[in-house]
């Protein structure tokens, strides 16, 4: 059952407006240390917007306005003396589309730990942070070719290892394998077992299996509101609600 | 071997010491740019402002309608105007077909060719000569060998040649802007490559190629270099009435007026400029305009 | 669609195709021509004057006696111009593109844009204007030694006149970056000028060097305002205070002046044309080398 003691990050009262519509509405939504947590819904439903309050990337979005608090640990993330910079240390983000950056692959890993002044030996960072996104071995012999020449899945654990090198708590991935191949998006789901060993990780997916397969807890959203939250089992097997049931059993969305 | 993550005693645990330091660099880099960029439109208030404090006293409907004189009160820009006027118009109608065209075969029809890389280096290369040396193109061609003489036409024709790369680069970029995606989508409903192109990719690039064309044809107006060469004559006391008479055209004016060491011919080409900058102003309200509309979709 | 519309179809389309090569291949036709002209006159100027004499020759006296012909001097004051221009052009340009883009907000952006656009339609008769009539007020006012006409102010009004278009430029380029690339710099802890410089410009890199280019050769070859501002005086000078003449200046002396066509002084404006062009030229090629090697491709 849900204990909240083990909250790493916690969404209270939760309101996200872009102008005058509110993409996620009054959610409150706890994240628990070291599981995997899966945000589903239809398309719209406000679950990438909720997933980029967590490390302050609404930021760059004109008009956004939020009400309600996001702790992380005992801090509201959002407090005026918090520095959006310093959040994003502790939460690694992977993104839609593979975005590695033009540099080398090497480069691509090592650079968010050097700007930061990380300590530690560089190249055992780099190379623990590959091994750890299962990329390592197809890379260890051409870390300086450019990352734009590695293929679609290959780029995404590319940037999932430059997530992890920051050494992050949580990690927050947005619909992390829509963009891939079936084999790929197989390879980055084995890897979530892995890393939720040592890792908090909050993945938005509108694939259904994948979040039945994957996470602990699921979160169903739909018009910006959190229709219901609980163990992944339960959710998808004994739906409390009615909108949940439709939207698991493929009823809609 | 895994990595476990650091959590710290306080909840948001620095974990980057210099922190502080970078932002006062982020600051400090926003705040240069800032500034760099405020210089560059003061100057333009600068700028204006002299040409406008030497300029206005002289500018009145006498000036526009006159031709010029060697008596300053008497001056006028009628001829050079008109010239311009008459020269930019045929060069519009000359380079913009020919640009675009170029354009569009480079982008989507061109194949990955030995010739096609030999033309876009070519065109690259002249979009950075120096408009003197199409001046003495022009001179050469279109006055000596066509026969043209110190025509409108050979003027308009050089004027071409000078920003046809300009075009033609601008253009490319425009329709390289438009994502591949657009044409896929066109290709695999059956559309042949002209209705891709006149359908889907030139609507979504027109914004940007106007915007260049006007840009360019806002350059020819103002050089004066190539007429010089092909020898747009300096005193001109009259208006062309066809594209083969002889001219004259306001940058060359202004450049005799500013080559004086009178301070009245001065002021009388700040005068000019006026009407000059008013004409170039027009034409890039107009580029302004159809870019913010392209923008709007 | 018919068999036989089909039909219509590809033929209309060969030969719209075949009309939009003839309008690229035009450019290949100009590069001919040009180059054959400059080469067949300058080839008959190097009957009379040895080639050596020309490119080291530190004189250039072509019209008056003792006559000379080392180009030297007008490569001299146009290399002033173009490190002048330069310094104040590329660092403003760039800092400009880099506001536009990444700091401006739509407003202002919609604001400042067409100024520059303005300032980058200004032509180039105006500037010259405006080195003659404020800049070389000015200088006098702040130096001792500043002659009436000197390099130093049409060098910076040169500069002022290219700043918009490398500005342009570079922010095209710094666009085409995407938003992407940003939001993954900075998901992993980085600050703005971080994202910005380490990552977007570098990004942008080609297109940025590509208007850099762009803008030196605009400055070789400018004319009008050197004409006005800079002088008409040959002089091999690192002094930018001092009067030059810059090698488009020079052409357009000889155009104007009456000099007889056909004559030895006639071809010297050939031969400096050539060097003008040549020089033009290598650094095009060289950009568009250069471009090739830092191409990436985001679609």
């Amino acid at each position: 059952m849900i204990n909240s003691e083990n909250a790493v990050l916690e969404a209270r009262d939760v309101t996200i407006r872009y102008g005058g519509h509110a993409a996620v509405k009054n959610v409150n939504l706890s994240i628990y240390e070291k599981k995997i947590t899966a945000i589903i819904g239809p398309s719209g439903c406000g679950k990438s917007t909720l997933l980029r309050s967590l490390n302050r990337m609404n930021d760059f979005i004109d008009h956004v306005t939020q009400d309600g608090e996001i702790l992380y640990r005992d801090t509201n993330l959002y407090d005026e003396g918090v520095d959006p910079v310093e959040v994003r240390l502790h939460m690694g983000m992977v993104f839609q589309r593979p975005n590695p950056f033009p540099k080398s692959i090497f480069r691509n890993v090592a650079w968010g730990p050097t700007i930061n002044g990380l300590p530690g030996d560089i190249n055992l960072r780099v190379e623990r942070a590959l091994k750890q996104a299962a990329l390592w071995e197809e890379v260890k012999d051409r870390l300086d070719d450019s990352a734009l020449n590695l293929s679609g899945g290959q780029q995404q654990r590319l940037c999932i290892a430059r997530a992890l090198a920051m050494e992050p708590e949580v990690i927050l991935m947005d619909e992390p394998c829509s963009a891939l191949d079936p084999v790929s998006t197989a390879r980055i789901e084995d890897l979530l077992f892995e890393l939720k060993q040592n890792y908090t990780i909050v993945i938005v997916t509108h694939n259904m299996q994948q979040a039945s397969r994957v996470s602990d807890y699921t979160a169903f959203m739909e018009s910006g509101a959190l229709i219901e939250y609980g163990d992944t089992d339960q959710v998808f097997t004994r739906p409390k609600q009615k909108r949940t049931e439709d939207y698991v059993t493929g009823r809609f969305g | 071997m895994k990595i476990s993550p650091s959590t710290n005693g306080d909840s948001l645990g620095h974990r980057s010491a210099s922190l502080r330091r970078r932002h006062v660099v982020a600051s400090l880099f926003k705040a240069l740019c800032i500034g760099f960029t405020l210089f560059a439109v003061s100057v333009l208030g600068l700028l204006i402002a002299q040409v406008g404090a030497d300029g206005l006293p002289w500018l009145d409907a006498q000036f526009l309608n006159n031709f010029p004189s060697r008596f300053p009160e008497k001056a006028g820009v009628k001829s050079a105007l008109y010239g311009t006027l008459w020269v930019v118009s045929l060069t519009a109608l000359i380079a913009l077909p020919m640009g675009v065209l170029a354009a569009i075969y480079l982008e989507d029809y061109a194949p990955a060719s030995r010739l096609t890389r030999v033309i876009e280096i070519n065109i690259a290369n002249l979009a950075g000569v120096p408009s003197i040396v199409y001046g003495i193109l022009g001179l050469a061609i279109f006055v000596r060998f066509f026969g043209l003489e110190r025509s409108v036409l050979a003027g308009a024709m050089t004027m071409s040649l000078l920003i046809l790369p300009v075009i033609i680069i601008s253009s490319k970029e425009a329709i390289r802007a438009v994502p591949s995606s657009i044409r896929l989508a066109a290709y695999a409903v059956g559309a042949t490559q002209w209705q891709v192109v006149r359908s889907h990719v030139l609507p979504a690039a027109i914004p940007g190629i106007l915007t260049g064309v006007i840009l360019a044809l806002s350059r020819a107006i103002g050089e004066t270099a190539p007429l010089i060469m092909i020898g747009a004559l300096t005193y001109v006391a009259f208006t062309p009435e066809g594209p083969m008479d002889e001219f004259t055209a306001l940058p060359i004016q202004i450049f005799n007026w500013a080559s004086r060491p009178q301070a009245e011919f001065h002021e009388l080409a700040a005068a000019g400029i006026i009407v000059l900058l008013a004409v170039l102003l027009t034409m890039n309200a107009l580029a302004v305009l159809i870019r913010y509309k392209g923008t709007q979709k | 669609m018919t068999l036989l519309a089909a039909s219509k179809y590809r033929w209309g389309e060969a030969i719209l195709r075949q009309l939009f090569f003839v309008c690229a291949f035009i450019s290949v036709l100009t590069t001919v021509i040009v180059i054959g002209i400059l080469a067949v006159e300058t080839s008959s100027f190097f009957e009379e004057v040895s080639v050596t004499d020309f490119l080291f020759g530190t004189e250039w006296r072509p019209l008056l006696e003792p006559k000379a012909y080392g180009i030297l001097p007008l490569l001299g004051g146009t290399m002033l111009i173009v490190v002048g221009s330069s310094i104040v052009a590329l660092p403003v340009g760039l800092a400009c593109a880099v506001y536009l883009s990444e700091y401006a907000s739509d407003r202002a952006r919609n604001i400042i844009k067409p100024v520059l656009e303005v300032l980058a339609g200004i032509p180039t008769v105006v500037y010259g204007y405006f080195a003659i009539s404020f800049v070389t007020p000015g200088l006098r006012l702040v130096f001792d030694d500043v002659q009436i006409f000197n390099a130093a102010s049409a060098a910076i009004v040169v500069g002022v006149m290219v700043l918009p278009m490398v500005a342009s430029l570079c922010d095209d380029a710094l666009r085409s970056v995407p938003s992407s690339l940003r939001e993954g710099a900075y998901s992993v802890g980085a600050t703005s000028y971080e994202v910005t410089a380490r990552v977007v410009v570098p990004a942008a890199l080609s297109g940025i060097f590509a208007a850099f280019v762009l803008a030196v050769s605009r400055a070789i070859g400018e004319t009008m305002a050197v004409t006005l501002a800079a002088g008409a005086t040959p002089n091999l000078t690192l002094n930018p205070l001092e009067s030059i003449q810059t090698m488009t200046a020079y052409i357009v002396q000889v155009s104007l002046g009456d000099t007889p066509s056909g004559g030895l002084a006639y071809k010297t404006l050939f031969a400096v044309a050539s060097v003008l062009f040549t020089i033009t030229l290598v650094m095009n090629l060289l950009a568009n080398k250069v471009m090739r090697k830092y191409q990436e491709v985001y679609e």
